[in-house]
């Protein structure tokens, strides 16, 4: 298993190489440039002395393997350098990817961003985990039951009703003809006493509801599936005639073996809670990471959109691997040689 | 499975004289019932932005500020917007679009994978390289990358084929290039399995040439996967549309699709929310009633639950 994880991190690699050089030059393309947001007044040749000091000027190949330097290794040590004190090297003269709209490292902006984005789709996530493995499980067990046929067909409009629709929807009934919640989030309310805490709950629950109703309509899908597969297999015939009581079999004989390709599924999904934060965090107006990519790409801010790609796509690559490496955990049948 | 010549479906022939395999298809697939509702959603659509606007004549731009904002009349049956142009002339014309989008990029997207699977799965040599691609374009963030490739060449386009043409044009061939990995995967796979199968030895054996077994023996056999992701493709792309529209990147204001009018509508859901409710339950029914034919189509077509 070691030796497996091992090499599944060594190619993710060139994988990850590869990705970054795609990203690096279609933003390289961009007709963008840093000194476009500054004041007429500045004049040409601070211009281009701007442009010199931020590699603007440089060929593409050697631009590219300075913002891979950036990225992968000033940042992780300016990021230590801020957490711990400890300092590895030449500290003060490291050049940090900088945002061309805030003038500030992106990470320091991402770092703002990301609780935001965690709190409220993190708990979406998990809130729709929750709903989507027992009803998949009951309708798997209850099959064309009214409830499989209920919780079937809700699985469907879920998967096919965007975010987006069912969102604004909320927004319109509970917000703007009941006065329920209010119809967009508030990062700068701060959770002091029971009041407070009661709006912050009131704020959060519409795109809760909303983010893990598509992400339950998806797992639930799946769940029923893979427990229907296992229903029909020898061992839960076996079960039965030893004679242990249903709920032993099911709860413990067949949602143990069916959970496992769920889990993986559930893995693969977490970085697309990132991708969701896009849509969502404009719909309820939350300035997480997702509304950032947005700004930064209506601003034509490159080094801030070619970061949080890049980040985007390596969620996608270390959640590939711990979705493999768990699939072999927990199945025992898997050996990956 | 009335089409072997067992003793008993002799019977079974009689009384249903000659059904080929397609007929077969639509035996089963007559007893899904969602899969036919959906098949009936999805044509009415089809029939009301295709013969829509020859019927409700009225100019989608016409601007009339006297009856902005106006909930459904029966001058305006779904409604004005803030400049007093009819909603229902504007949802045919955006329904054009955005199914347009949809059908055309689930082609683009279809080709590439079913080509990508046929000569991953048909050529050993080509088996590795090609699906070491594939995986890489499964890495990528599809969301951020269509956005951000949006910005950047929507001006070049929109100067070389004119405003329209140019998003649409920009639209479906970069859905399509992200969305092929399903399909080229799964494609692969059947290859695959029907390439061990006695009739293309048997194909290979008399000589006959390698597109004629591509061609004639291996891509029929494949078909009811691609024809199932086929469904499903033109449903992701239309969503996908929508989400991009709905983010102000998609096609500009002066040619709304469902997600456009979705996106110009959020702004005036305390004024009128049937601005938002329409083109929302237009690409929600669409969106349903294709992923539910793509259901009844996978249940057809499989050869084991049909007959049955």
């Amino acid at each position: 298993m070691g030796r497996f994880i091992i090499r599944r991190l060594l190619i993710a690699i060139p994988t990850l190489l590869v990705i970054s050089f795609v990203i690096f030059a279609i933003l390289d393309l961009a007709p963008g440039d840093p000194t476009s947001g500054l004041p007429l007044t500045v004049p040409a040749e601070v211009r281009e002395q701007i442009r010199e000091a931020l590699g603007f000027n440089k060929p593409f190949h050697i631009k590219y393997l300075l913002w891979l330097r950036q990225f992968v290794v000033y940042e992780p040590l300016s990021w230590l350098d801020q957490a711990t004190g400890i300092s590895i090297g030449d500290a003060a003269n490291r050049t940090r990817i900088v945002s061309w709209q805030t003038r500030g490292p992106v990470t320091d902006l991402i770092v703002q961003r990301i609780p935001q984005t965690l709190w409220v789709l993190g708990s979406a996530y998990i809130l729709g985990i929750l709903v989507a493995v027992p009803v998949g499980v009951i309708s798997a067990y209850k099959q064309y039951s009214w409830f499989d046929q209920l919780g079937t067909f809700f699985s469907m409009v879920g998967y096919s009703v965007p975010t987006f629709f069912t969102g604004l929807l909320m927004i319109i009934i509970f917000s703007v003809k009941l006065g329920w919640f209010p119809s967009f989030y508030n990062t700068m309310h701060e959770v002091t006493d029971w009041e407070s805490f009661i709006f912050q709950i009131k704020q959060m629950i519409m795109p809760i509801i909303v983010l893990s109703f598509f992400n339950a309509a998806q797992l639930s899908r799946f769940t029923r599936s893979s427990v229907l597969d296992n229903l029909n297999q020898d061992y839960v015939r076996t079960a039965r005639s030893k004679g242990l009581r249903e709920r032993v079999v099911l709860l413990i004989h067949v949602l143990r073996n069916s959970l496992i390709p769920v889990i993986t599924l559930m893995a693969l999904g977490i970085p697309g809670i990132f991708a969701g934060a896009i849509i969502t965090e404009q719909i309820f107006r939350i300035n997480g990471m997702g509304q950032l990519l947005i700004i930064a790409i209506q601003g034509s801010d490159i080094p801030t959109v070619q970061t949080l790609v890049f980040i985007f796509a390596i969620l996608i690559v270390v959640f590939n691997i711990v979705a493999d490496v768990a699939y072999g955990l927990l199945d025992p049948r898997i050996r990956y040689d | 499975m009335a089409t072997t010549s067992a003793p008993t479906t002799l019977v079974e022939t009689t009384s249903h004289k000659h059904r080929s395999m397609w007929m077969d298809v639509w035996f089963q697939y007559r007893k899904h019932k969602g899969a036919l509702i959906g098949m009936s959603i999805l044509l009415f659509f089809v029939l009301a932005v295709l013969l829509g606007p020859y019927i409700w004549t009225v100019d989608s731009q016409y601007v009339d500020p006297l009856v902005a904002n106006q909930a459904p009349t029966i001058a305006h049956p779904l409604g004005t917007d803030n400049l007093g142009r009819d909603l229902l002339a504007s949802m045919l014309e955006g329904g054009r679009i955005s199914l347009a989008v949809g059908f055309t990029a689930m082609l683009i997207s279809l080709t590439i994978g079913v080509m990508i699977g046929l000569i991953a799965g048909y050529f050993p040599r080509m088996d590795g390289p090609l699906m070491r691609l594939t995986d890489m374009f499964f890495a990528l963030p599809i969301l951020p990358l269509l956005l951000v490739i949006l910005m950047l060449f929507r001006e070049p386009l929109r100067t070389a084929f004119g405003p329209e043409t140019g998003i649409f044009l920009l639209m479906v061939i970069v859905i399509g290039i992200t969305s092929w990995m399903q399909t080229a995967r799964v494609v692969r796979g059947e290859v695959l399995s029907v390439k061990q199968q006695e009739f293309v030895t048997a194909a290979i054996s008399i000589g006959t040439r390698q597109h004629r077994i591509i061609g004639r023996h291996i891509f029929p056999n494949v078909l009811s996967p691609v024809m199932v992701a086929a469904a499903l493709g033109v449903a992701s792309a239309i969503l996908t549309e929508s989400a991009l529209s709905f983010l102000g990147l998609g096609f500009p204001p002066d040619f709304p699709t469902w997600g456009r009018l979705l996106f110009d509508g959020k702004d005036f859901l305390q004024l009128t929310p049937t601005r938002v409710i329409w083109p929302g339950l237009a690409i929600s029914l669409t969106v349903l009633s294709v992923n539910f034919i793509g259901d009844g189509l996978r249940d057809a077509l499989d050869p084991r639950l049909r007959g049955r």
